[in-house]
């Protein structure tokens, strides 16, 4: 047992914290740092600056363009990244969709969409959960029929995740009413500019726009977008809800934050001292950071055991990165609105481009995205499956209740 | 970075599993509590026999040259048995003091005797205002000649009413709470000036309260007489919890575990209570308890062995932490899930739920670590 890096791995970190050092914007990295959005030319161009590197897969095999790097060095990558406040990859085309189709697509598919992928030429988005499926998703009503020598697709998503920058959109669609609601779904793969997509934006508490109702109105779809078996949809969203479970814990972005908490907990003082002299603080602070070195810890655990897995099978302990990854978020996101204190009350639009605003901000120029982040982090413990979906998983599959 | 056992470590973890699965039985144990001394002379003797009480220490000094991990493995298997000998007393404390702190002629004359199961060992340390302070030392050593004159009060001392020899604490210079000062002496329990009063602890353990009245202790019994021993103290106190936090990682694992089988077998409405979301909910937090703990004592058990003090202080206040705080959860649901049977003396899980909760007192409950390590500048670097 040894828990330090070899030496190869931290000069493996040392490359990539230099490359991200020298080759992140300024102005994309000031974003994130600040707790805005980053907006969409923002992850094209971080994607591409990535890709021309040939790192914006690195997870995917090599033959689509993978790095072939070791778990470790895929989780220094992602940690280095995420603390040098690098926007986060569009995670429905790397992690979501580009696996699904580089393990069951078609050769066809493969060649058209992952090289697409790997530079952003195509922005994905998710069209799995609807009004009436969350939780249960497998109980999806959207139906997809075939109808001369092409796919119908009707119905509606929702809380569809910067759809409103998508070109494609992977869909399941129940193609089979007749059986176990797990046995009739398929999963497809719809262009956006489709005759019958609707885009409706739903504004989220923070006063943010990142996710939207996706309608579908007798969309046709060639039948060459239905990605492996008709039916077999449902294996196919498992497996990509267990990728999506891997990165979940982000340990790399919940480290940055208790960074920035510490310095602006020095710098900013509201009442008699700054908020770090505060013993209760500190205390908060401490509790939270003990949390996040198990995580980490925990998350390494994780890691190693994947060796002896079977692979492509999620692990079963990625629900309990998921839990607690999301409470840590949560938590951090609680400790910023300690700092700011009384200024955390002015709600001010996002500047998403800094000429549309052009009067000074009201009180700190860091305050205004606190509470929005807050707000806005509640989310962490709903999607990807709920907290409580995840202690349903290890229940049946740790347990064995 | 790996988390593998070396092949001698799987064997060493399987023949203690396997040792403690014949002899340990909860029925066993009980026998054992009832007996004079409390635990059990003769699995002492095969502890020795398998190399559990040697492997600790180097080759050099008569021991099989293991290390933290070694102690990680062999402490968790006693937590899961809730095993009553006095390994954290003889071994990991007063052993790791000599194996640290010893002279080669110290050494030479204890280890031996300390592997081979022949000598038992206690440190007679903390005092009854000491609260978790290590510094916070009374007791008085005054130079007399060569030797030294010992006076003062110990108190809690793990084992201390079975030991052979104690390693005592002692202030040769300054005041009660200052740093510096203090040194470390070894006595025998049988010595004139010792009086001890062994008693029970909550968890089914002994230890005993200590008084020195003039004890006198020859040169080569001194182990730090120049009076700096407290980063020694500190040193071994943070091996020591490493070493109960895998004890408790033990513990609490059986805990889940049985409460686990419990959920599965125990019928209530016609079904398994098990199949109730609510207790199914709890039962996986307690999961997520038990993997954080178990993380943190990984990392307790490899920063243990850690030169730079403040880092090493720092990881191991915060496993602390999580080590108390995921006790404490686990322990309390793990009796709430059983009902009214965790309740009840004769079975085990009560036992468990106790022993987990005397050891996030000892060497400092969660919130004293967790008030040190907020006054540091900070665990995520």
């Amino acid at each position: 047992m040894d828990l330090r890096f070899t030496d190869d791995e931290l000069a493996f970190r040392e490359e990539v914290r230099g490359f991200v050092k020298s080759n992140l914007p300024a102005s994309i990295k000031q974003k994130i740092v600040e707790g805005r959005h980053p907006g969409k030319d923002d992850i094209v161009a971080w994607t591409r600056i990535l890709n021309k590197k040939g790192w914006s897969v690195p997870h995917w095999p090599k033959e689509w363009g993978g790095t072939g790097w070791s778990p470790v060095q895929l989780l220094i990558f992602n940690d280095e990244l995420q603390q040098g406040g690098a926007p986060e990859p569009l995670a429905f085309g790397t992690s979501m969709v580009g696996p699904v189709i580089y393990t069951f697509g078609s050769d066809a598919q493969k060649r058209r969409f992952l090289p697409r992928i790997a530079n952003i030429d195509d922005w994905w988005c998710q069209g799995f959960s609807e009004p009436g499926a969350g939780s249960d998703l497998a109980g999806l009503k959207t139906t997809a029929k075939q109808e001369g020598g092409e796919w119908v697709i009707n119905g509606q998503k929702t809380w569809t995740t910067l759809a409103q920058y998508a070109d494609w959109i992977f869909v399941l669609a129940r193609t089979d009413g007749t059986v176990k609601k797990q046995e009739g779904i398929s999963f497809i793969l719809v262009d956006m500019k489709s005759p019958g997509v609707t885009v409706r934006p739903i504004q989220t508490l923070d006063g943010g726009h990142e996710v939207n109702e996706v309608f579908f109105d007798n969309v046709r779809v060639p039948l060459e977008n239905l990605v492996g078996e008709e039916n077999k949809g449902w294996n196919y969203a498992k497996f990509l809800l267990g990728n999506e479970r891997n990165g979940i814990a982000r340990v790399g972005i919940s480290k940055a934050r208790l960074k920035r908490i510490r310095e602006l907990a020095s710098l900013h003082v509201y009442g008699e001292r700054p908020k770090i002299e505060d013993p209760l603080f500190r205390m908060k602070l401490a509790a939270v950071e003990v949390e996040l070195k198990a995580l980490e810890m925990t998350q390494l655990r994780v890691i190693a055991g994947e060796r002896n897995r079977e692979k492509g099978k999620p692990d079963p302990a990625s629900s309990v990165l998921k839990i607690k990854g999301s409470e840590i978020q949560q938590a951090t996101s609680e400790l910023l609105m300690d700092v700011v204190g009384p200024y955390a009350l002015p709600y001010q639009s996002e500047r998403e481009d800094g000429d549309r605003w052009n009067e000074p901000p009201v009180g700190p120029d860091w305050a205004s995205t606190i509470a929005p982040t807050y707000f806005n982090l509640r989310k962490v413990s709903i999607y990807g499956g709920s907290n409580e979906i995840q202690r349903g998983i290890i229940a049946k599959a740790i347990l064995g209740l | 970075m790996n988390f593998d056992l070396t092949e001698e470590q799987q064997l060493l973890k399987d023949s203690v599993t396997r040792l403690l699965a014949d002899r340990y039985s909860f029925e066993n144990r009980k026998t054992f509590q009832a007996s004079p001394d409390g635990w059990s002379r003769d699995l002492w003797r095969q502890y020795a026999e398998i190399g559990l009480l040697g492997v600790a220490f180097s080759e050099a000094d008569g021991g099989f040259g293991g290390g933290p991990v070694e102690t990680m493995l062999i402490s968790e298997a006693f937590g899961k048995a809730l095993a009553l000998e006095p390994y954290l007393a003889t071994i990991v404390l007063a052993g790791g003091l000599i194996r640290r702190g010893g002279d080669a002629e110290q050494r030479a004359a204890l280890i031996p005797s300390i592997a081979s199961g022949e000598l038992l060992l206690a440190f007679a340390h903390a005092e009854r205002q000491s609260g978790h302070d290590l510094f916070d030392v009374g007791a008085s050593a005054k130079k007399d000649g060569a030797s030294f004159v010992l006076n003062g009060e110990k108190g809690l001392v793990l084992h201390g009413d079975c030991a052979d020899k104690l390693i005592v604490s002692a202030r040769s210079a300054g005041a009660r709470r200052d740093k510096a000062g203090i040194g470390l002496f070894l006595v025998d329990a049988k010595a004139d000036g010792v009086s001890r009063r062994g008693y029970p602890t909550q968890d089914g353990m002994r230890a005993a309260e200590v008084t020195l009245t003039n004890v006198r202790v020859e040169p080569k019994d001194v182990l730090a007489a120049n009076g700096d021993a407290l980063p020694l103290i500190e040193r071994i106190v943070d091996e020591a919890i490493a070493a109960s936090s895998a004890e408790a990682v033990g513990a609490m694992s059986e805990a889940l575990d049985m409460t686990v089988d419990y959920l599965k077998t125990r019928k209530q409405f016609g079904v398994p209570i098990g199949s109730f979301q609510a207790l199914q909910h709890r039962a996986s937090d307690m999961v997520v308890a038990l993997e954080q703990a178990r993380s943190m004592m990984m990392l307790a058990t490899m920063m243990s062995a850690e030169e730079n003090a403040a880092e090493r202080r720092k990881a191991i206040s915060a496993a602390k932490v999580q080590i108390g705080r995921s006790a404490r959860f686990i322990g309390q649901q793990s009796i709430q899930l059983h009902g009214g049977i965790g309740m009840t003396m004769e079975y085990k899980l009560g036992h468990l739920f106790k022993r987990l909760t005397m050891i996030d007192i000892l060497f400092g409950d969660a919130d004293y670590h967790l008030e040190r390590l907020s006054k540091s500048d900070g665990l995520i670097g």
